[in-house]
Formats: structure tokens, C-alpha cells, sequence
């Protein structure tokens, strides 16, 4: 059994860039790519009150940089994240799931994960969104609306 | 369709705003038909550590266990065990950085059997009974060799004092409560306290907490004078492995063969765990050990019912260790008294939109299940000190020099004093009459 958070349930509230006993977090943000609507404003990108949609950091909400974008076609971007950089601080996922698609979620990364028997973050967790997935299913992935 | 240029994004904002009380599910803005013939990627996701590995970590315990065993009851060399103590704490402690171990484990299992949702992999309960079954076969082999708390701080003992066995005896009861305590928490829900106050787990990693980086280097510190402080007056799992270990089909013993009572021993142990040779007990302090047991046997069940209302009476006060109890009162709280600021968990709750009704009901269910489990705990407790005080009457004489089974950790320190060769064979200076008769 792995620890994972349900993504639905997250509330962004910060504790997962603290509370984990790793430093950084062994909690990142992720991309669903095929949620993601590709947009030129990303809310999860820019900060709220950014005027001029460049890259320029004083324009970015993550505060390390971890959040990427790229060009592919007008008026697209894709955006990607720099896992090594991420520390799970939930800011872009706020962003995207208040105003876009929800296509950013922070999930409990395998890698990193050291499983403890009982997950810091876990006890810390105000919405409950902490639960234990068997091994061969350790993601709780964000996908496609089948509508 | 899509915010492409800055004045719009007021706009959109609050309008996105007005859709934000919709759970994930519906699309804001649909996924474009790219002209490019962009994909999007899949999401990365590494995976955990293989099954493949946690087995075999299973079978690094079963191997470490039974050369723990072999070191100590067949080549009774200390050498041998202390390198098995550094392998076992480079393996299960700074490789496998702690998690998860034999200790911890005890408290997936008491969850596991209160609550049937609970599932306990079988990695889990293999750690959990892995150690038992050694004790029972070999005695505390686990923690001579293979436990990496014991393990940490085994290799810090440099310069161990014999502290006074009274008051090792009332330290050691410390186990015993934390035992029944964290078995109760955890079987309860309100989480696995032995992790989360294990105090060298933070080394392992190499990363944690400063309060329990502090608490478990006071515990280092502490060691190198009292020889293993955590493993003799906190570890819980000890408990457990003591009471098999009294039953167990092999033992460590200091001599290879015949006690010659020499007395080079009685300091070689630093866990008060050597028995000294006592007289049969006279006639007079039978008499005297009879009555106390039997007032005491008429008192046991008077110190069970307190024991019971004193777990009774702080029922309330470990409840609201359990996070749902903990968030039924408070959310109480905030309604009946003006101006108590919100936490994230009443915020989050309230957000939630669930009924408060039925956080308060399912409070009051854990609450209950909590007064239950905690007068069984506290009259368990008052069982096993009832016992204790009985065994305290009853002081039979013992001829030689021999290990207490259930506080020995087998470490094999005190084999190296016993001058006692494995084949029965004694040292000439050793067999003069002299000698024999008044040790020195």
C-alpha cells in the first residue's frame, strides 16, 4: 500500500510543501496534458495580476520556476513542470483548478515517496485527501471527462 | 473562446469564479484541435518500489534473523553479532530508511484487526511476526542484531554504567504503557503514535523534524552512557518480544556449559539483565512472600477496576487525539463561542459542504468506541502491573549466573567474561578451591 492524494478532494492548503518528512516534499505537482485546455492565460502560470503574458518571473506564480511553458501554435502553449525544481506548494493547482480545467494536481511522487508507515502529510491533511492505493495503482490521475 | 489578451482576464476570472464550485469533471475550456500535430504527453508517473524488492526485504529480515540467531546461541561471538548490527543498520535503517520495521508494524495489525477496511499487506504482518517467531524459537535475536533502533544506538554504547535495577525496573514499565497506548490509538484510528514518535527515523533519512532530531540525538547522547534507553524504556515491540522470549526453545546463556561462579560476568551486562546466584529463600521470607501474594491476589481485582476508570476517565483526553473527534469539537467550539478563530480543518470541512450532524455523530460513535477501548487498555495495564507486584513476591533462589529471558537482547557482550570454554573446559586458575568458593 502507497500513500496518494485524491485529487478531488484537495483543497490547496499548503501543508504538502511543509509537512512531508522529505525536504522538498515528495509531493509534486503533476499534468493531465490531455485535460489541459492549452491555454495563452494560463492561471495557473501567471499571476493574477500580470499584464503582459511573457515569461518574465515577476509574472509567474510558482515560486521556483518548476512551472514551464512552450509554444506549439497560436494561440497554444503546453505547459510542463520541472519536477526537481517543484515542491508541492499547490499555488498553480489552485490557480488551474479555480479557473481552468484542474489539469494541474499535486500528487505523492514514487520516486521520492519514502512510505512511511504513517504520512506526516496525511495526519496534517484539513480535507482528508490522503488515502492509502494498493502499489500497482499508485497514481489517482486526472483524466478525460467521457461525456 | 479563449482568454488570449490581458484586459480579459477580469472578465474571465469572474466568471471562472462563478463556475469554481464545480468539481473537476466538466471541461472549461476544451482540449484544441491542434494544426500541428502536437500530442499531448502522458502524465509522468515512476512507480513505487517494486513488489519484487519489499519481498526481498522480507527475506533480508528472515536471513538477518537467523544468522542473528546463529551468532549468538552457535559461535557466540560478539564480533560477528556487532557486524550484523552494522550491516542491519546500513540495510533496514539508512538504506530502507526505516520504514517499514517490526515496531511500527505492530500498529498496522491492531488497526488491521479492529477494522476490517484497514488492509495490512503481507510484507506488513510478515515484519510484524517475523521477530515474535525468533524470539520464540532463539530469544531477543531482533534486537541483538538486526533492529535498526537498537542497531543505532548499539554502536553509540561506548562507555555503559550500570544503573540501579529498581529504578530500571519502573523505567522499563514506560514500555508496557506505551505498548497498550499506541496499541489503542491505532486500533482506534487516531493514528500510529510509535512512528510518529520514533526518534531515529529522522537519521535514517537524513531529514526531519527538529523536535525529534533533538529528542532522538538526546537519546544518542543519553546511550552512550545507559546502553540502549529506547529499546529498554520505550520500545514497545520489546514487550511483545520479551514475553515470547521467556518461552522460548533456545536461549543465549553467559556460560557455554557449567557456571563456575566466578563472578566475572556480574558487570557485564549493561542492561541489568544477568541474575546473580541467590540463596533458596528461608522458611520466615516464604511465609512473608505467601501472605503478600495472597493480599495481593484479593487486591488485583480492585487495582483492575481502578485501572479501568482511570482509562474511563481519560477517554475524553485520547479521543481528541482522533482527528474527527478533534473536528467535531471544534467546529462545537466555534459555534458556541464568538470570535474562536477557524483551523484549516473546520474551513476545510465547512467548505466540504457535508452535514454537520453527521460529523458530530460519527464523533460521538468514536468517542464511544474510545471510552470502551480505553477502560480495557487501563485495565489491561493494572492486569500486567497486578502481575508484576505478584512476581515480586515469589524470589526463588538461583543457583548460577543467568540471563533474564525477557530483558536480555542477547547481544552476546557478556559471553567474552565467561572464562568458560564451549566444550565445558575451565582454566586452571579458575579451578582452585579457593577460587571457586569466593569468586575473586
Amino acid at each position: 500500500m502507497v500513500w496518494q492524494i485524491d485529487p478531488l478532494k484537495c483543497i490547496q492548503c499548503g501543508n504538502c510543501a511543509t509537512r512531508c518528512v522529505l525536504t522538498p516534499s515528495a509531493v509534486k505537482c503533476v499534468h493531465a496534458f490531455a485535460v489541459c485546455g492549452h491555454c495563452r492565460l494560463c492561471f495557473g502560470y501567471f499571476q493574477p495580476e500580470t499584464t503582459h503574458l511573457h515569461e518574465g518571473a515577476e509574472n509567474q506564480l510558482c515560486p521556483s520556476g518548476a512551472l514551464m511553458r512552450r509554444f506549439i501554435e497560436e494561440p497554444y502553449y503546453q505547459y510542463t513542470i520541472d519536477e526537481p525544481l517543484c515542491f508541492g506548494c499547490g499555488k498553480c493547482v489552485k490557480g488551474c483548478t479555480t479557473f481552468g480545467n484542474g489539469s494541474l494536481f499535486l500528487q505523492v511522487r514514487h520516486d521520492r515517496c519514502v512510505n512511511c508507515n504513517e504520512c506526516a502529510i496525511a495526519r496534517s491533511c484539513p480535507a482528508d485527501a490522503f488515502v492509502r492505493r494498493p502499489a500497482s495503482q499508485p497514481y489517482i490521475l486526472k483524466e478525460m471527462p467521457t461525456a | 473562446m479563449r482568454p488570449s489578451t490581458p484586459h480579459r482576464l477580469l472578465a474571465w476570472a469572474t466568471a471562472a469564479a462563478a463556475m469554481a464550485q464545480h468539481a473537476f469533471g466538466e471541461m472549461r475550456f476544451p482540449q484544441p484541435d491542434f494544426e500541428s500535430g502536437y500530442t499531448p504527453p502522458a502524465t509522468p508517473s515512476p512507480p513505487p518500489r517494486a513488489w519484487a524488492w519489499e519481498t526481498l526485504d522480507v527475506a533480508a529480515l528472515g536471513l538477518a534473523l537467523l544468522l542473528a540467531a546463529w551468532l549468538v546461541l552457535r559461535r557466540r561471538s560478539r564480533t560477528g553479532v556487532i557486524l550484523l548490527t552494522a550491516a542491519c543498520l546500513a540495510y533496514f535503517g539508512f538504506y530502507r530508511k526505516g520504514c517499514v520495521c517490526p515496531i511500527g508494524s505492530l500498529q498496522n495489525v491492531a488497526l488491521g484487526l479492529i477494522d476490517p477496511n484497514f488492509a495490512v499487506p503481507v510484507t506488513v504482518v510478515a515484519f510484524f511476526a517475523m521477530p515474535l517467531l525468533a524470539a520464540l524459537l532463539f530469544g531477543r535475536v531482533f534486537c541483538a542484531g538486526v533492529c535498526p533502533l537498537g542497531a543505532i544506538q548499539d554502536l553509540v554504547a561506548v562507555h555503559p554504567i550500570q544503573i540501579p535495577s529498581p529504578l530500571s525496573e519502573a523505567l522499563g514499565a514506560l514500555r508496557h504503557v506505551y505498548l497498550v497506548g499506541s496499541i489503542l490509538l491505532a486500533s482506534l484510528g487516531a493514528g500510529f503514535f510509535i512512528c510518529r514518535y520514533d526518534p531515529f527515523v529522522a537519521f535514517f533519512r537524513l531529514d526531519g523534524k527538529l523536535p525529534m532530531l533533538l529528542f532522538g540525538a538526546g537519546l544518542l547522547l543519553v546511550g552512550v552512557f545507559v546502553a540502549r534507553p529506547y529499546c529498554r524504556f520505550l520500545c514497545p515491540y520489546g514487550v511483545l518480544l520479551g514475553w515470547l522470549s521467556r518461552l522460548s526453545w533456545h536461549h543465549a546463556s553467559v556460560t557455554p556449559a557449567q557456571c563456575i561462579q566466578c563472578r566475572l560476568c556480574e558487570r557485564s551486562c549493561p542492561f541489568d539483565a544477568i541474575r546473580f546466584p541467590a540463596p533458596p529463600p528461608s522458611r520466615a521470607s516464604l511465609e512473608r512472600g505467601r501472605r503478600a501474594f495472597l493480599f495481593l491476589l484479593v487486591l488485583l481485582p480492585v487495582l483492575i477496576g481502578a485501572g479501568a476508570w482511570l482509562g474511563f476517565a481519560s477517554s475524553p483526553a485520547l479521543g481528541g487525539l482522533h482527528h474527527t473527534v478533534a473536528l467535531s469539537r471544534q467546529i462545537l467550539m466555534e459555534g458556541a463561542v464568538p470570535g474562536t478563530p477557524s483551523t484549516q480543518a473546520s474551513d476545510a470541512f465547512r467548505a466540504s459542504g457535508r452535514a454537520v450532524a453527521a460529523l458530530h455523530e460519527e464523533a460521538a460513535a468514536i468517542g464511544h468506541r474510545f471510552a470502551v477501548g480505553s477502560a480495557l487498555a487501563g485495565a489491561f495495564l493494572a492486569l500486567l502491573f497486578g502481575l508484576k507486584l505478584l512476581a515480586l513476591t515469589r524470589r526463588p533462589g538461583r543457583a548460577d549466573y543467568e540471563t533474564d529471558r525477557a530483558l536480555c537482547l542477547s547481544c552476546a557482550r557478556c559471553f567474552r567474561f565467561c572464562p568458560v570454554r564451549p566444550g565445558g573446559e575451565v582454566p586452571p586458575e579458575f579451578l582452585t578451591p579457593e577460587k571457586q568458593t569466593h569468586g575473586r
